[in-house]
Formats: C-alpha cells, sequence, structure tokens
C-alpha cells in the first residue's frame, strides 16, 4: 500500500489554522490540509461522527470559511445584478443560498447571503474561494463598507436531530420559532453570536459565528454538552448523501447553475444579472451535460475524476462518490450528457479499469425525518 | 484502535504482514494500515490457484477516505482466499492479524523473506 508512515507531529505546513487548531488536538484530532487551512479530517471516526450527526447531534469547526460583513445604502440593488437568485424577496432575519457567477455564467463560487436589513449583509463563502470572492465583491460593489471576519470569528456547525435542545440551552430567543434559512442575532455566552438555522449535512442544525473568545468556550461548552466532535471526513459523506455540491469539485467557473442542477437558485422573472443572457440561452436550447446523483451496483466507491462511460467510450465525469454509512450503498455525482440525466438511466463508471454499472437516482439520497 | 505489532510476524514497509506456518505465508494488512484506512467498505483479492510475483498488484483494499493496491509480498500460488472479508470487508478492521487474513501463498522462495522486516523494525518505522 502507497500509505506512508509520518507521523503527524512531524508535518510542517504553511497552512492556516483555525483559533480552534488546539483544541482539534487536544481531541486527537487527525488533521489534513484542505483549501489552505489544516482542518479535522476526524476524530473518533467517520462513520462514528457520521452516524452522531444523524441521529444525535455533532459539531464543526467551519472557521475556515469566508465571512463578510457588507454595509451601504445602494446595496441591495448591486448585489442583485450579481447573483441569479432574487434577493429582494428576503426580509430582515433570513437568508438564501445562491451562486456568484461570471459573464459566461461559470460559478464563481457558491455562497450564504444574510439580509440583516436591506443595507447589512453578511456573506458566507467557502474557505478556498475567499480571497477571490472578495475581490470579485470588491471589485463590484461602490459604495459599499466591506469588513473581512473571516479571521475575527469562529464558525460553528452545529447539526442533528439534537441540535435545537443542545443550543436552546445556552440561548434565551426560542429556537424552535427560527425556520430553515432564518437567523438571529442573540446572546451567547456572554458574547454576540449570529445564530442561522442552515448547515451542510441534510440534518437539521445551526451555523453559529462568535467572536474567538466566545467561539473557544462555546466549542468547550458542547464538548460538555456530549456534542460529537465531527471533521472534514464526515462532513462530506453527510454532504454527499444530501446530494450537496462541494464547490471546486462539482461545480467550478467552467459549469453554469443549468448544467450543476441548482436552476432551482435562478428567479427567471429577473430582467437583469450578470450572466444572465447566457442562462437564458442554455434554458432556451437545454444544457449539452448536466450533474446527476447515481448510485454503483457495487461495493466499490465511484471517485472524483472516475470516468463515467456507456459501452466503453467516456461520457462524462464522477466529480464526488462514497460510500456514506447512513444509506450504505456507494453513490456519487456526476456530469453526463443531458440525454442521458433522466433517473433509471443506466451507465458505466469505469474503477480501475472495469466498467462497473450505475444508475441514475433521484436527488438527495437522504432525507431527515426530524427537518 | 491501538496499533499492535505482533513479534511472531513478518512486515513490509508497504503495510503487509506475513505469518510463516511451515511452506504457507499468510497474508494480512498491519493494524496501522487499518488506522490510516478507516471503516473498510470493499476488498477485491485474486483467485484460488492464481500465482503471484513478488511485487505484483494482487488486489486492492478500499475506505471511504482511500483506496489502496494490495502488493504480493513474496512469490507463490494462491493456496486460499479468504472469502469472509470479501463479504464482509469491516472484519479486516476489527481483526487485521485474525479473522481479518487476506490470502495463503506457497512458499516458493524461502530467500525472499529476507526483505521483510521485524516487528520492532516495522514499529520503528511507523512511531519513530
Amino acid at each position: 500500500m502507497g500509505i506512508h508512515p509520518i507521523p503527524q507531529r512531524i508535518i510542517m505546513t504553511k497552512n492556516k489554522r483555525t483559533p480552534l487548531f488546539a483544541a482539534h488536538g487536544k481531541l486527537g484530532a487527525r488533521m489534513v490540509p484542505f483549501g489552505g487551512w489544516d482542518m479535522p479530517v476526524q476524530y473518533s471516526g467517520l462513520s462514528a461522527e457520521h452516524s452522531a450527526v444523524r441521529t444525535q447531534v455533532g459539531m464543526f469547526d467551519i472557521s475556515h470559511m469566508g465571512k463578510f460583513r457588507l454595509e451601504g445604502t445602494d446595496i441591495l440593488e448591486q448585489l442583485q445584478s450579481l447573483v441569479p437568485s432574487n434577493l429582494a424577496k428576503l426580509e430582515p432575519g433570513q437568508a438564501q443560498y445562491t451562486v456568484l457567477i461570471n459573464p459566461e455564467a461559470g460559478i464563481i463560487d457558491d455562497v450564504i447571503f444574510y439580509c440583516q436589513s436591506p443595507e447589512q449583509w453578511v456573506v458566507i463563502v467557502n474557505g478556498a474561494t475567499c480571497t477571490k470572492d472578495r475581490l470579485w465583491l470588491e471589485a463590484h460593489l461602490s459604495g459599499v463598507s466591506f469588513t473581512d471576519d473571516t479571521d475575527n470569528q469562529i464558525l460553528i456547525a452545529l447539526q442533528g436531530p439534537q441540535a435545537v435542545e443542545v443550543l436552546q440551552k445556552l440561548v434565551s430567543v426560542d429556537l424552535g420559532r427560527l425556520g430553515r434559512f432564518a437567523f438571529v442575532t442573540t446572546e451567547l455566552l456572554g458574547g454576540s453570536a449570529f445564530i442561522a438555522r442552515t448547515g451542510y449535512t441534510g440534518e437539521d442544525g445551526f451555523e453559529i459565528m462568535v467572536p474567538v473568545e466566545t467561539g473557544l468556550k462555546l466549542w468547550e461548552t458542547f464538548l460538555a454538552l456530549g456534542v460529537v466532535p465531527c471533521g472534514l471526513g464526515a462532513r462530506d459523506t453527510l454532504r454527499l448523501e444530501a446530494a450537496m455540491h462541494l464547490y471546486g469539485q462539482d461545480m467550478d467557473e467552467t459549469t453554469t447553475p443549468l448544467e450543476a442542477s441548482l436552476g432551482w437558485v435562478i428567479d427567471w422573472q429577473k430582467p437583469e444579472f450578470i450572466g444572465h443572457e447566457v442562462l437564458r440561452a442554455q434554458k432556451a436550447a437545454g444544457t449539452a451535460k448536466r450533474l446527476v446523483g447515481f448510485e454503483v451496483q457495487s461495493r466499490q466507491i465511484a471517485r472524483h475524476g472516475y470516468p463515467i462511460t456507456l459501452a466503453g467510450e467516456p461520457i462524462g465525469v464522477v466529480t464526488s462518490g462514497t460510500l456514506p454509512p447512513t444509506i450504505n450503498r456507494p453513490i456519487g455525482l456526476g456530469y453526463v450528457p443531458t440525454a442521458l440525466s433522466a433517473v433509471g438511466t443506466v451507465f458505466d463508471i469505469e474503477i480501475r479499469g472495469k466498467q462497473i454499472p450505475a444508475i441514475v437516482v433521484k436527488r438527495p439520497f437522504y432525507r431527515s425525518l426530524s427537518k | 484502535m491501538a496499533l499492535e505489532y505482533p513479534e511472531d510476524l513478518k512486515y513490509l514497509d508497504s503495510h503487509e504482514y506475513l505469518r510463516i506456518e511451515g511452506d504457507t505465508v499468510v497474508v494480512g494488512v498491519t493494524s496501522y494500515a487499518v488506522d490510516q484506512l478507516g471503516d473498510i467498505v470493499f476488498v477485491a483479492l485474486p483467485e484460488q490457484g492464481e500465482v503471484l510475483s513478488r511485487g505484483d498488484s494482487f488486489g486492492s483494499i478500499e475506505s471511504v477516505k482511500a483506496v489502496e493496491e494490495l502488493y504480493a509480498p513474496i512469490s507463490g500460488k494462491v493456496l486460499a482466499v479468504n472469502d469472509k472479508v470479501v463479504d464482509d470487508p469491516t472484519i479486516i478492521g476489527a481483526d487485521p492479524y485474525g479473522d481479518g487474513w487476506l490470502l495463503k501463498i506457497s512458499l516458493a522462495d524461502a530467500e525472499e523473506l529476507e526483505d521483510t522486516i521485524s516487528s520492532e523494525e516495522y514499529k520503528e518505522r511507523i512511531e519513530g
């Protein structure tokens, strides 16, 4: 096997570390480089962490994600030109998952916009694309004050059916009244916390943004309350069961939201936004390729980059694949010609030289009952 | 799982172990390999009767995290394949040195064993 016996302690990197780095070390986490950061990939083990989120409650340090605050009087109109979704529909306290796209409709990143008021917005973006997104936003916004809170805020995702019960012990606001994609700013452990009912696991839960000092206390408090620390390994199997995309893997600047099967983020009533001409043309003519979810008819995992084939000829490529603990069958996402994207279509995936059949299935692969 | 390096076994840098039983060698993967891989979900092994040359890839072992090739530690004929781990690869993780064995190979050239390392040397390479 090609596993290299290098003790963790001598690995030196120039990667960034979140303020919880020492806390991860204390828990014996295995650290890996991820998008320019040293992040925990697992603590107790992938399966146990995955199951904790599905059946109880787990937490993730996602402080590597970019956190921007925007303020300005003409901000809404400017943001509207940057995304295909209609942000004008958001009430203060509501958030929207959407994408930033370029004039070719290529996806720059997937992001969440949080409307505090029409003049005040929070944007949370992927860690690896933080600088690119910041430059894009700054180049397209004028008269807007832009604050990058990435390094002075801790972001913890608390996910699982018991997330409400656990977090409710620490805050006075009634979390039961906070709907999906709603958020609130409230006091938590003596600090000011931004709490959103969002996540990347397909399970109920919250993403909680707090100043570093409060965040360190919050991590320890959650541990004491029995919350299971979870790493990137479980985050990947959980998000894949929920068929949520990973930027840079399932989509990038060469794919449009329509090709990435994210058409639902587009508000076609919006007259204009960057990239809208390309999207309207694609909608009219149909896209050549499309992202699908598939199940492999074997126990082997179809991994990122494996060819998708038909009668031995390459027709597409796998972008994500795993064998996740809850559904316990190998699943994946990949691009195929649109003509071969219907549910029930059978093609092969080339796994180490062998053609293994796979079938297109409905996304998400897993749907929570407690959400 | 605690890392174990049973003293009666021979090891390879590539994390396979050998248990020599007369003219037969039992081959498996070490607890360090299992620890690094995490939950094992799939294993592909050769057919009984196949003849392997040392260094040949004879199969693969797969976890959610990674897929790794398995290399023949010695040359010889495959005398037995552990069908139980093919059906349930989690056995490898639970008991790599016992029920989680992979192959039994006939020992064709005892000199090849000279390139293996002892429990102590293997442990030294892993833990430093």
